[in-house]
């Protein structure tokens, strides 16, 4: 991975540039430089130390990228700052810096993934998958002994060489053996207490700590025998089995050796698997491929992919248009009413507004979908309706939509006051004076320099609730669901729909998921683009 | 993608890489992806974004084991004595969020559990993600386990899991609504609608449907998700989904819907609740019902669940918890052997049985416990009258069409087509 664990002083005040080089003005300006000074050397050295933490691990993993994009950052970063040289760089950097880490660099790895098929049964490189497979074919011979295990050593108790001494839990019998092969041990050559050889001469035995840590040395040793190999399992038992499976390298194929079957590589699908004759994949375990554009031409080809696609993106309009467009009238109107001196409480009935957004969202959003329950839902039973709110597609929609904007108007209203504020009473007044009715003054004056301020935060709403994957998980999960089409719900968005579509049907499919993910950026991108050169129009107000 | 052999140390590092890549995408949740509507404890909703995203970290111990939330603090002293038998630390760490989805991400990445505690369903999807290794079980091991827990754990023919626990759902009557026990699912419905509760069943579906709680009536009208080798395998090709016994159960379905008796309002938050505050005749649901209803005091009794006159018998799904080693552990041979003879003892599967009473793997436990306790007796009968629950990673295409497919009808939808519908959806996206 190509981290970028830059952290640059979040902020380098009291630097002022200008005078900075002209040191020994006067006392005054000297002190301040001083502490800018001491703070500097205090967040570049904190950075120096991070950079010094980070790049032997780095190394360690070989991540060359990684490394660079450290070394490079901090760098530029103590170029920047220990002199005085870059005085516009100081601003751009640190944000700079930020953009690559957190923006940029999401995008580019998200891209990446999209051109491979990672995903379960895809996780892996293709040698943890074969020998995956070729482990998993192990099997204990039927009716073969169980053994007490006593790992054992003439060497090092790390190194090896590693011998096993075996008694048989249901003879008694002692052997020791090797990768040679075992042999009988005659009784008194070794101490057995409690079914378990703990003491021989001339070997070190070793503690099941010590045969834990020797790891794969123990672990993958195997004492042939006539029909297979006795092998450990765990620290003190020992059994035989027979690996049924093996991996031919020259031919690139499992080989079973009990039957002669051999499986070649074989596409299915996008990926390579080892399939059978019949050109299915012989064994569930495949591995981490490139893939191409192929993820990119399921989305535009698959049938249950692109059918519903055009419905779910008007309705995702259509819900964040509707939920900011909603809240905001809301939020407004309330903070128009509120905004009047003459109302007693005031303060207290702005609180009480606020408390919607007190709530946790997660809560808020369950308590809600509880409410719309048709038979023991509050809302049902307050009005005494019949109505099956979840259950019905436009019911369905309206619940979603009232939902989110009980959840939003709060913001607006808070928004909205502050703007209201900030508007001088007499533009109003004068408009009154001028003859304006209440209703055009607030039209054609307030409402106007309201959305100067505004417009933006409506535009960062609309861009939440677009992707708003909370609100309809957790409300609807997406449904009611036509009978037809279990996969795109009447009140699924872009996010709850693709997120369905990659990690509902056969597992988690991170590739597909990162390449929905691209074009989701791309449509969003592209509408916030349109949005803010809209906005563009309202700065000829001022 | 360059593959990230990571060290435990930067665990750390990745994870915030990981949760920075989240949040900076559209990609809203991205841990996700547990088996939808796999049974475990109660069938919880999507967990909101950016929680899934904090994987557990690697306990710094000999052996560490990863548990969800109830098995751990039944495990603290089966680990604590096994560590203590062979001089090391043992640290049993609460994974309550998709422990499967953190367990195989942490495995692949070269820093997860050395043992892993869970559902005998997960085991298709960590085999084909090569997360487990199979146990050599003796032949005389294997014989102390009940054959439908030792069914659960077996995949391709290999024994991946040492199963402690079985589960299963069972038929709750509240006796002072209806005083006689049902024969037939006939019955429950004819009793339940003259018993005058406000709700004659409670068998939660809710509007996403639930094809785990819908399984007993299934296979009675004669459904079934997946065929079976002569051995009990399954078989992933052959699909049951949009057969003719799946188009009848669609229609016994429709019909109950029609008298009241299943209804889209009765959800996996409502069920148990309702039940217990004696607006519903009966509840289907499993042992983890048992706790709430026994404190609300409704006097109840619990019958496996009966079939239709005339039909097949009700076969619900039977579920295993087991234990498994991870492939990629640090300690395998501490792995292998708590797995085998620390967590194979019967004080063991009683420890497991305090922390929450399911029926024992191990028939001699489960002999004590049937003994002592009615209800663990009925449930173990149901569960071994039960379907295995199939561990085939292909289940998980069919979880959500299949419920889905229930909610249409519930709500209307014509049942042959539905399941017609349903049956080709999830073929095409078997393929």
């Amino acid at each position: 991975m190509t981290s970028t664990p830059t952290r640059p002083p979040a902020a380098v005040p009291a630097s002022p540039s200008p005078a900075a080089p002209r040191r020994g003005a006067d006392a005054g300006r000297r002190s301040v430089t001083a502490s800018a000074a001491l703070l500097r050397v205090l967040l570049l050295g904190t950075l120096a130390a991070v950079t010094v933490w980070l790049a032997p691990a780095l190394v360690a993993r070989e991540s060359w990228v990684g490394l660079t994009a450290l070394v490079v950052g901090a760098v530029s970063l103590v170029a920047v700052y220990s002199t005085s040289r870059f005085v516009p760089a100081k601003y751009l950097l640190p944000g700079t810096l930020f953009l690559l880490a957190l923006v940029v660099y999401p995008i580019v790895s998200t891209l990446q993934l999209s051109f491979t098929n990672f995903g379960d049964g895809k996780r892996g490189t293709k040698e943890e998958a074969i020998s995956s497979i070729v482990g998993s074919s192990v099997e204990q011979l039927p009716d073969s002994p169980t053994y007490a295990l006593t790992v054992a050593t003439r060497g090092s108790v790390t190194e090896g060489p590693f011998s096993f001494f075996l008694v048989d839990t249901r003879t008694g019998e002692v052997s020791v053996g090797d990768a040679d092969g075992v042999q009988e041990v005659e009784a008194g050559e070794v101490t057995v207490t409690d079914g378990r050889v703990s003491a021989a001469d001339g070997w070190t035995l070793l503690t099941p700590r010590q045969v834990n840590d020797a790891g794969a040395a123990v672990q993958e040793l195997t004492l042939p025998t006539e029909d297979g190999a006795i092998r450990a399992q765990g620290v003190a038992r020992a059994f035989e089995g027979r690996t049924v499976l093996r991996h031919d390298e020259a031919t690139d194929t499992i080989v079973n050796t009990r039957t002669g079957e051999r499986f070649g590589i074989g596409v299915v699908g996008d990926s390579e698997f080892f399939v059978g004759p019949d050109g299915r994949p012989a064994f569930s375990q495949s591995w981490l491929q490139g893939v191409g554009l192929s993820n990119y031409e399921r989305i535009v080809t698959d049938d249950t992919v692109s059918g519903a696609f055009l419905r779910v993106f008007a309705w995702t309009l259509a819900f964040a248009v509707l939920a900011v467009g909603l809240s905001f009238a809301v939020g407004l109107a309330l903070a128009v009413v509120l905004d009047d001196r003459r109302i007693r409480g005031q303060r207290l009935y702005r609180s009480l507004l606020l408390l919607p957004y007190a709530i946790p969202s997660v809560i808020a959003l369950l308590v809600w979908s509880n409410f719309y329950n048709r038979d023991f839902g509050l809302i049902n039973e307050l009005l005494g309706l019949r109505l099956d709110w979840l259950g019905d597609p436009w019911l369905a929609k309206a619940a979603v939509l009232l939902t989110s904007v009980w959840m939003g108007f709060p913001y607006m209203f808070v928004v909205c006051t502050g703007a209201l504020q900030s508007i001088p009473g007499e533009l109003r007044e004068a408009a009154v004076m001028d003859g304006a009715r209440a209703w055009t003054a607030f039209r054609r004056i307030v409402l106007p320099l309201l959305l100067v301020a505004v417009t933006p935060l409506l535009i960062a709403s609309f861009a939440f609730n677009f992707n708003n994957f909370n609100a309809i998980e957790l409300l609807t999960e997406g449904g009611p669901f036509p009978p037809d089409s279990p996969s795109a719900g009447s009140t699924d968005i872009l996010i709850s729909y693709t997120y369905r579509l990659a990690f509902g049907g056969s597992g988690a499919q991170f590739g597909f998921a990162a390449a929905v993910s691209a074009l989701l950026f791309l449509v969003t991108a592209v509408l916030a683009a349109v949005q803010f050169r809209a906005t563009r129009s309202l700065e000829d107000v001022n | 993608m360059p593959s990230s052999t990571t060290s435990p140390s930067r665990a750390t590092l990745l994870r915030s890489l990981a949760l920075t890549t989240c949040l900076g995408l559209t990609l809203a949740a991205c841990g996700g992806g547990e088996g939808t509507g796999a049974p475990g404890t109660t069938p919880s909703r999507v967990p909101a974004s950016g929680e899934s995203a904090a994987a557990p970290e690697r306990a710094d111990a000999d052996l560490v084991v990863w548990a969800d939330d109830k098995r751990a603090a039944a495990l603290e002293d089966v680990a604590q004595r096994f560590g203590e038998e062979n001089g090391i630390t043992v640290a049993v760490q609460t994974v309550s969020q998709d422990l499967q989805t953190n367990f195989v991400t942490a495995n692949t990445a070269g820093n997860g559990p050395d043992v892993v505690i869970g559902a005998h369903d997960w085991i298709g999807n960590m085999v084909q993600n090569g997360a487990v290794d199979p146990l050599a079980l003796p032949e005389a091991e294997r014989a102390q386990f009940t054959d439908i827990a030792l069914q659960g754990v077996t995949y391709e023919g290999k024994v991946y899991g040492l199963p402690y626990a079985v589960e299963t759902l069972a038929l709750f009557r509240n006796t002072d609504l209806v005083p006689e026990q049902p024969a037939t699912f006939d019955d429950v419905v004819a009793t339940g609608l003259a018993s005058g509760a406000e709700n004659p069943l409670c068998l939660q579906q809710g509007q996403e449907g639930d094809a785990y709680h819908m399984q007993p009536l299934y296979t009675s009208a004669g459904g079934y998700l997946f065929g079976t080798t002569d051995t009990g395998e399954y078989v992933p090709g052959d699909l049951g989904v949009g057969a003719p016994g799946s188009i009848t159960a669609a229609q016994k379905v429709a019909e109950l819907a029609q008298q009241g008796v299943l209804k889209t309002s009765i959800t996996g938050d409502n069920s148990i609740s309702l039940f217990t505050e004696g607006r519903c005749a009966y509840l289907v649901s499993g042992p983890w019902a048992t706790a709430d209803v026994k404190t609300s005091g409704t006097p109840y009794a619990l019958s496996p669940v009966p079939g239709f006159a005339g039909m097949a018998p009700a076969q619900p799904f039977t579920g295993v918890q087991a234990f498994y080693v991870a492939s990629k552990g640090e300690n395998k041979a501490f792995a292998e052997s708590f797995v085998l003879d620390a967590a194979a003892r019967p004080e063991t599967m009683r420890a497991l049985y305090e922390a929450e009473p399911r029926p024992s793997a191990m028939r001699e436990v489960l002999a004590e416990q049937s003994a002592a306790d009615p209800d663990t007796a009925v449930f173990a009968e149901a569960a071994a009258g039960g379907r295995i629950l199939p561990a085939l990673p292909q289940m998980a295409a069919v979880w959500e069409p299949l419920g889905k497919a229930y909610a249409a009808v519930i709500n209307g939808a014509d049942p042959a087509q539905t399941m017609t519908t349903t049956g080709e959806t999830v073929r095409a996206s078997l393929q």
